[in-house]
């Protein structure tokens, strides 16, 4: 069933996962704590802001904001792996764990793999996936944290820059329509630019700004 | 046992700005259900937004470098991810040679310099 495709993601998501410990390392967060990131909140980019933000100095309230921003798009994640997982008599609690378990790379493969599953071993299989997804991403934290804990400085350093690589490269693939294109462009070329303001929230300005201009030429495009 | 807990204060922070701010998407999610248009313009500028946080963070962590990577110079880091940007446009939107493109440049440049 592991297909190539599969086997690629979860490469791309054990990377992630190994420059999460690392940078969780890095910022002087415990492993308990790292650990405890992986399980809880449970997708990589809401991690990542959340211990840049607070590794930064930025407060509760503003690491609050930016990881609440980055985790709208679960939302519609959600509105569009429900449907596939529950059957007609489901009740929404035992759909709870499904949709902790639900980010970026379950979602892709649970519109991949659902459709060959008979719908009544649906929620077991989802439940399955993302179990295996987390513990094989556990494990990824737990060895980014000692590699960079114990590792000479350079391949810490290679260890951390995986981070934002990975970040970078599956973005850009996710992007579907030209705002989103333009949103990481702009996003990228702004941040540097408003950082010199020292804010606290040079994150939030920044990207509120370039996603609302990608937004806006978008639709400026749309309409000719 | 504390050394691996840390202190809980900043467990609390995690709770706090970590996993409720994150779970809460998940969970109107579920209680909406249907009935939401994927397409729709409020969630493209979402979309757009979201986005933009995740390039910024990016920016930041090669601008601002965490720990071990502060030991790589400037230039090196954004080369680097530059070159694994372009190995990933030649290859086709290939993700995992894109990493590796960029990585193996780094420590290259790294050995390089010395």
């Amino acid at each position: 069933m592991w297909s190539v495709t599969s086997t690629i993601l979860s490469l791309v998501l054990f990377a992630t996962y190994l420059g999460i410990g690392a940078l969780a390392h890095d910022t002087h967060f415990s492993l308990g704590w790292a650990l405890a990131s992986t399980v809880f909140v449970w997708a990589g980019p809401a991690q990542i802001i959340l211990i840049s933000t607070l590794g930064s100095g930025a407060t509760v309230v503003q690491a609050a904001i930016a990881v609440t921003l980055s985790a709208i798009r679960l939302f519609p994640m959600v509105v569009s792996v429900l449907p596939l997982v529950r059957s007609p008599g489901t009740k929404r609690r035992q759909l709870i764990l499904v949709t902790h378990f639900i980010a970026v790379t379950l979602w892709v493969e649970c519109v991949r793999l659902l459709p060959q599953v008979p719908r009544g071993r649906r929620i077991a299989f989802a439940q399955g996936l993302g179990f295996g997804l987390l513990s094989v991403c556990l494990v990824a934290t737990a060895l980014g944290y000692g590699l960079a804990a114990n590792l000479p400085e350079l391949f810490g350093a290679a260890i951390l820059l995986l981070t934002p690589l990975a970040f970078l490269l599956s973005t850009a693939r996710n992007c579907r329509q030209l705002a989103d294109v333009l949103a990481l462009a702009l996003g990228l070329a702004l941040f540097p630019v408003v950082s010199l303001l020292h804010t606290g929230v040079d994150i939030l300005i920044s990207a509120v700004s370039a996603g609302s201009i990608a937004y806006a030429v978008q639709r400026w495009r749309a309409a000719q | 046992m504390s050394e691996f807990i840390g202190d809980w204060h900043s467990l609390l922070v995690l709770l706090l700005a970590g996993f409720m701010p994150n779970e809460v998407w998940r969970m109107i999610g579920l209680w909406l259900g249907g009935g939401v248009d994927e397409g729709s313009e409020l969630l493209v500028w979402v979309r757009a937004v979201a986005t933009a946080i995740l390039a910024g963070v990016i920016a930041q962590i090669l601008l601002e470098p965490p720990g071990a990577l502060a030991s790589v110079p400037g230039w090196l880091r954004y080369l680097a991810v530059a070159i694994g940007f372009a190995a990933f446009v030649v290859t086709r939107r290939s993700i995992l040679v894109g990493v590796i493109c960029g990585e193996l440049l780094m420590l290259a440049g790294k050995w390089w310099i010395g």
